[in-house]
């Protein structure tokens, strides 16, 4: 998969490296308890959380198991609408297609909205390398792209950098690409808006080609939906001749109705608002209102190697709202960049080593970068039970097992005595030795989970104490924190 | 093989342990899908806590004030002297108007008005600073104003480029109170806009700032029958 990062370092090491950058820490530290104070406050304020959740839940298991049908659907009523459907087996097959349509329409740049779809399969590389430049216009991937960096968080990507730090990539920066940064920036946070706001639309007005991906997609309508705060995303989908989205195939629900559950649950377990600022909803192109041709791409690119795990497809149903990133203790500790990859977090440490396979180290030790403390599942808003995936991706790392790659059955070998199964045990112990990010008062529910493991299953069992590997224990890992340290925190 | 029957074989090939559908169809209802029905529990709320009609006309006008929109009320009678005045204070010398704007409600409003023809460019319209609009439905619980490209709503281009957006709500005819019931008076087939507040960010160290690109003033305007 082309989204890999390439070289990138196993997850401790990477996690290592992030703990020693303290601006990152700060921020990060920062950041995720802000998001995770609103959150709760958000969700508590609707009484029926836990039926919107189970409801979420329910629309995305039932789309998944009857995903041929919905696909089908969902192609005939796009192209019933003005679109045109595309198929792209992997990265390489979806970039190709992208390239040959924006060649086309003979333009050689293109404005873009934040997709996770479009990073994954390293879309933006891949015009580069055809001749035509893609405008990230998202302000956190503007500030990441103007860095030449790599985001470090789903919803807020450029999480990572402070306002001193982001100033300073504008003034450095926005000239190599348009108009510069004025005169005098300094760095409050409304100057920095302002000067994106000049820099961008610049870019808005004269648009062709628009490129963006989708929160969803309605099999029923054929209508597709992006969630978003800024406006850059109307931009795209509005102003250009040509719309092009790339969209991953398990970003399907059945029915028009179905979107009542999740622009409810959505909006509040991601930035915490009962809405997000603009939702832009639309049904193949309509005349004489935006653009007037559409292509939808429609990606697998190792989703229906996921699919086919009968344990690991709830990863599919997942609507990227971050809330797990935000009450991670490792991810708070490591940084979204120990990931490797664009799905950082709980969510990514089950997600890429189901895309990607597990053939690398990063990706062989990130089922491991977890103290299983159960906390991601309690705040999924679609009830992904993300330690029962982990659990069961490293039983079959350490004892090897049956998997589906590129559709095919393939028999992995255990892990034991390769590099993947000591940088599988490094990144277990990085994530039991680094609890210092449990900050006091922190609830973690693991109390109230159905899922209880003892010792991990599989590496608990075949790599004994003598390598190293901490085995799990059945009380929470705060309590088991508190129990054997006493609760003092060193690191702090 | 093409890539449409590639991925749709891996589906079905990762599908082997879903058992086939085997409920019987509905020969009254012909495209009524029980399994989906059956599927899908759906005990959430239609809509969180009970209202009047007063209520949630209220609780909307709270909810967008909360998010940063200005919100003012007024009669029909009172509406053009409503959007002369917030004109006024703004002192724009254009402002856009959709095509199918009552034409009294810009009675008494002096800036010269604009209408959004299909070969203007996106760079013309970014010179009118202001653009008065009604929309479809309005959405309490949530703060939401929602557009669908009716006449007296335009091209989804003329409230995203000024910077300065009007927006005329009919109380209580337009307001629902939740997003099921917004769901329900909504057209999928039309291109749709919702609403809430002003643009904002929150990308640099989580400081919100409103405005990026959208509309930065967002002025709702609830306008009543009587
Ligand atoms: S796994 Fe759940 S909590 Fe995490 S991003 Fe996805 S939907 Fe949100």
């Amino acid at each position: 998969m082309s989204g890999t990062f390439v070289g990138m370092p196993a997850f401790p090491k990477a996690a290592h490296e992030a703990v020693n950058n303290a601006t990152l820490r700060g921020n990060l530290r920062h950041a995720t308890h802000t998001i995770r104070a609103k959150r709760a406050k958000a969700v508590g304020e609707i009484s029926d959380w836990a039926e919107l959740r189970e409801a979420g839940k329910r629309i995305k298991d039932h789309t998944l198991r009857h995903l041929d049908r919905y696909l089908t659907q969902l192609e005939e009523s796009v192209t019933a609408a003005g679109g045109v459907v595309h198929w792209a087996a992997d990265a390489e097959e979806a970039n190709r297609i992208v390239t040959a349509l924006v060649k086309m329409t003979g333009e050689s740049e293109v404005v873009k909205v934040k997709s996770m779809a479009t990073q994954e399969i390293g879309l933006n590389e891949a015009l580069e390398a055809a001749g035509i430049h893609a405008y990230e216009t998202d302000l956190a991937e503007l500030i990441v792209q103007l860095g030449k960096d790599r985001p470090s968080h789903i919803l807020v990507p450029a999480i990572h950098r402070n306002r001193g730090e982001i100033r300073d990539i504008f003034v450095r920066e926005m000239g190599e690409w348009g108009r510069p940064a004025p005169e005098g920036l300094t760095d409050t946070p409304a100057e920095l808006a302002e000067a994106a706001r000049l820099h961008l639309r610049e870019k808005f007005l004269r648009a062709k080609v628009g490129i963006s991906g989708a929160n969803f997609m309605v099999a029923e309508t054929g209508t597709l939906v992006v969630v978003e705060s800024e406006g850059n995303g109307r931009m795209c989908l509005t102003l250009p001749e040509t719309l092009i989205s790339v969209v991953g195939i398990e970003k399907i629900v059945p029915s028009w109705r179905d979107l009542e559950v999740f622009l409810q649950t959505l909006p509040r377990s991601s930035t915490a608002e009962r809405m997000n600022p603009y939702t832009s909803m639309w049904t193949g192109t309509t005349d004489g209102d935006g653009p007037q041709t559409f292509h939808l791409v429609l990606l697998d690119n190792g989703r229906t190697d996921t699919l086919a795990d009968e344990v690991g497809r709830q990863a599919l149903r997942c609507i990227r709202c971050s809330a797990c990133l935000n009450v991670c203790p490792v991810y708070e500790r490591a940084g979204g960049h120990a990931y490797g990859s664009v799905y950082p977090g709980p969510i990514g440490a089950i997600l890429s080593p189901q895309l990607r396979g597990t053939a690398s180290e990063i990706d062989a030790s990130l089922p491991f970068a977890s103290s299983l403390c159960g906390a991601c599942y309690e705040v999924c808003p679609v009830a992904i039970d993300i330690p029962e995936v982990l659990v069961h991706l490293r039983e079959r790392i350490a004892q090897g097992g049956r998997a589906t790659r590129d559709g095919n059955t393939v028999v992995l070998k255990p892990a034991k005595g390769h590099a993947a199964e000591r940088a599988a045990m490094r990144a277990a112990r990085w994530a039991f030795s680094h609890p210092g990010a449990l900050g006091a008062g922190q609830r973690l529910a693991s109390r109230t989970r159905r899922f209880h493991p003892r010792t991990l299953p599989g590496p608990g069992r075949a790599w004994s104490a003598t390598r190293e590997l901490p085995t799990v224990p059945a009380e929470s890992f705060r309590e088991w924190w508190q129990r054997t340290r006493g609760g003092k925190d060193a690191t702090k | 093989m093409n890539s449409r029957d590639l991925i749709l074989g891996r589906v079905r090939r990762a599908l082997a342990d879903v058992p086939r559908d085997d409920t019987p169809p509905v020969p009254e209802q012909p495209g009524r899908d029980l399994q989906y029905e059956q599927a899908v529990d759906r005990s959430y709320l239609r809509e969180h806590g009970a209202r009047s009609v007063a209520e949630t006309v209220d609780l909307l006008a709270e909810n967008l004030a909360d998010y940063r929109a200005i919100v003012h009320r007024s009669t029909e009678e009172e509406l053009p002297y409503v959007i002369m005045r917030l004109l006024a204070e703004r002192g724009p010398q254009y402002v856009l108007v959709p095509p199918g704007l009552p034409p009294e409600w810009m009675s008494a409003a002096d800036p010269t008005r604009v209408h959004d023809r299909a070969v203007s460019t996106p760079r013309e319209l970014d010179k009118v600073t202001s653009v008065v609009t009604g929309c479809a439905v309005a959405i309490a619980e949530t703060g939401t104003i929602v557009l669908d490209g009716g006449p007296d709503q335009g091209r989804r281009r003329i409230t995203l480029i000024p910077d300065h957006h009007i927006c005329v709500v009919r109380v209580p005819d337009q307001v629902v109170a939740s997003v099921p019931q917004a769901l329900e008076r909504l057209d999928p087939a039309r291109p749709l806009t919702w609403i809430s507040g002003p643009s904002a960010t929150s990308d640099i160290e989580l400081d919100r700032v409103e405005g990026v690109h959208g509309p930065r003033t967002l002025e709702v305007v609830l306008v009543s029958g009587e």
